[in-house]
């Protein structure tokens, strides 16, 4: 039987020739990852720990970007506890407020994941590097602890469930719609303790910002990670990106899937998620009544990159937010903001009536930057529409793609580009 | 490791961290301060009525979404002795390994046992007995590897222990 393209990430990481689906085994790291939020858990935990200091210096990322900058007293103190730590153990990269972004659209732009990596990150997202051919999975703070101190982490290996993708997407269907589709069809725990591999021609007509995406909400299934296939485009931006050496891992053709599902990209259309999970999914055309909303969300790890702010500025150019409505949008790094400035992105925002703001998770996890108040409604380009994720726990969030949630604003009920 | 025994408190699928400690407490790392928030937008009655010992059981998909230590966290330091569940997201599971706070796969215990029943969970043999219903249930034990460190309360001691 052969192996899964994560199965042979973790054997090689192992120093194993073969592992097996439900192996438990201990991987050496090739980057730790954490934020203002769980960060200072795993400082705590670290110094409980019978070690000097951290395993090497320069495979720690520590990116404070939930609450910054600070947005009140405590979050402050997380954010000096975080910077005082990296100062200490001198980790190469800490990045501060003006260097910071999202982290899961900074690090790959640093060049810090590539293909064939084992990386671990104390935030859930952190599946987003399988984009580009690696294993990344999210953890809690201990792990980040222990990955810190001793540079190793011990898995499950997990079986896997492989997503066929075919054809090419029409005109507004994006990377959010195929993933949503995914989550609709399998359901928040389909892909649970397994890893979802995407294959097939048809990611050759999906652009990185697509792909980061898609990896990005594999933990919206369940799912312990996401993966692609290394090909040409890959290759192509880990050049651009960054020095490391890549490794690439094929699966093997006998290697063995519990599930199997093919995707038609031709066929999808745009999708959201209805409250208050990411399966409660339906197509626009399925949308029969008026939704009225009160604010849109275009941001996040999830979709802050610039093909989205690029999509949504395709939709908002020349049109204005529809009265009464908040439209926040946020690019997630500060490469990303300074990339929609200079294409004239950002004017077209805010002559449309948009706000924009500083790299932030924010608004995503009702941290700050758009709270929902009782009773609102919000389309969002974020991962989550749990109870409560954005504020008040009698508000909705519908997770949408840029272009809906472009469309959305002007409208300021739930729109397609296609309808405008 | 210690058998654990007490009320319960039940809950349906999908209980997300976001629901069992919400992104606005998240400025604090204090297990007591998130304890009396604990489960706060699922369930407003919680911090108030539970003690010392109580059980949580749920069905499918426990402690989905972010990968929040604060929300096990913020369940051990409630007071809560043992989670029972159908299945637990896998970030939750291993967070509650990594900080020592006892959970138990069980499909039929978490389809059998009701709110409110007094329940016991025997981790050395895995078995769960409703006492109310005078019902009991094999649960899913660990591997030998997972019960080395939850017998040292966490991965941290387990580390400093090897």
């Amino acid at each position: 039987m052969g192996m899964t393209m994560t199965q042979k990430i973790l054997a090689a990481h192992a120093g194993l020739d073969k592992v097996e689906a439900g192996q438990l085994i201990e991987a050496d790291l090739d980057l730790v990852l954490g934020n203002d939020i769980t960060s200072p858990v795993a400082i705590k935990e670290m110094e409980k720990m019978k070690v000097d200091g951290v395993f090497d210096k320069d495979k720690i990322a520590l990116v404070p970007d939930h609450f910054v900058p600070n947005k009140d007293i405590k979050s402050a103190e997380h954010c000096k506890c975080v910077r005082e730590f990296a100062r200490r153990n001198e980790i190469t990269n800490y990045f501060e407020v003006g260097e910071m972004g999202i982290e899961h659209a900074l690090l790959p732009e640093k060049g810090l994941t590539v293909a064939g990596d084992v990386i671990i990150g104390a935030d859930s997202h952190t599946c987003t590097y399988g984009a580009l051919g690696a294993f990344s999975t999210g953890v809690g703070s201990t792990d980040m602890a222990a990955g810190m101190a001793t540079g190793k982490a011990w898995f499950k290996v997990p079986s896997a469930i492989r997503v066929n993708i075919v054809g090419k997407p029409s005109e507004w269907v994006s990377g959010k719609d195929v993933i949503l589709h995914i989550i609709g069809m399998i359901g928040v725990d389909g892909a649970l303790y397994k890893s979802m591999e995407f294959v097939g021609e048809g990611i050759a007509n999906l652009t990185m910002d697509d792909r980061f995406t898609i990896a990005n909400m594999a933990i919206e299934a369940g799912g312990k990670n996401g993966i692609f296939p290394v090909d040409d485009l890959a290759i192509a931006y880990m050049k651009e990106h960054s020095t490391r050496n890549y490794t690439v891992y094929e699966a093997d053709e006998d290697s063995v899937y519990d599930e199997e599902y093919t995707i038609d990209l031709g066929a999808l259309r745009p999708t959201i998620a209805f409250p208050h999970l990411p399966e409660n999914t339906k197509t626009i055309d399925e949308i029969t009544e008026d939704i009225h909303i009160d604010q849109v969300v275009i941001g996040s790890c999830t979709n802050g990159r610039l093909d989205d702010l690029r999509i949504a500025a395709k939709v908002l150019k020349g049109r204005h937010v529809a009265k009464g409505m908040r439209c926040i949008v946020i690019p997630a790094t500060q490469t990303i903001y300074m990339q929609a400035m200079e294409e004239g992105l950002l004017r077209i925002f805010i002559e449309a009536g948009a706000v924009v703001s500083t790299p932030t998770c924010g608004p995503c996890l009702g941290g700050y930057m758009g709270i929902l108040a009782e009773g609102e409604r919000c389309v969002s380009t974020t991962n989550r529409n749990f109870v409560g994720r954005m504020g008040h726990v009698n508000s909705e969030i519908y997770l949408a793609s840029p272009a809906v949630a472009a469309a959305s604003a002007v409208t300021g009920r739930i729109s397609c580009p296609c309808q405008l | 490791m210690k058998a654990a025994k007490g009320l319960v408190f039940k809950y349906g699928d999908n209980v997300d961290t976001d629901v069992i400690i919400p992104a606005r407490y998240l400025n604090s790392s204090d297990p007591a301060e998130l304890a009396t928030h604990c489960m706060e937008d699922i369930d407003k009655e919680f911090v108030n009525k539970v003690n010392k010992g109580d059980i949580i059981v749920a069905t499918k998909n426990f402690g989905c979404g972010s990968s929040r230590e604060h929300a096990p966290i913020a369940i051990k330091a409630a007071g809560v002795s043992c989670v029972i569940a159908e299945t637990f997201a896998r970030i939750f599971y291993r967070n509650a390994i990594n900080i020592g706070l006892p959970i138990i796969e069980c499909p039929e215990a978490a389809k059998g046992i009701d709110a409110g029943d007094t329940v016991e969970v025997n981790f050395d043999t895995g078995v769960i007995t409703d006492v109310t219903k005078g019902t009991s249930y094999q649960g899913q034990a660990f591997p030998e590897f997972m019960q080395k460190i939850i017998a040292a309360e966490g991965l941290v001691n387990y580390i400093n222990q090897k």
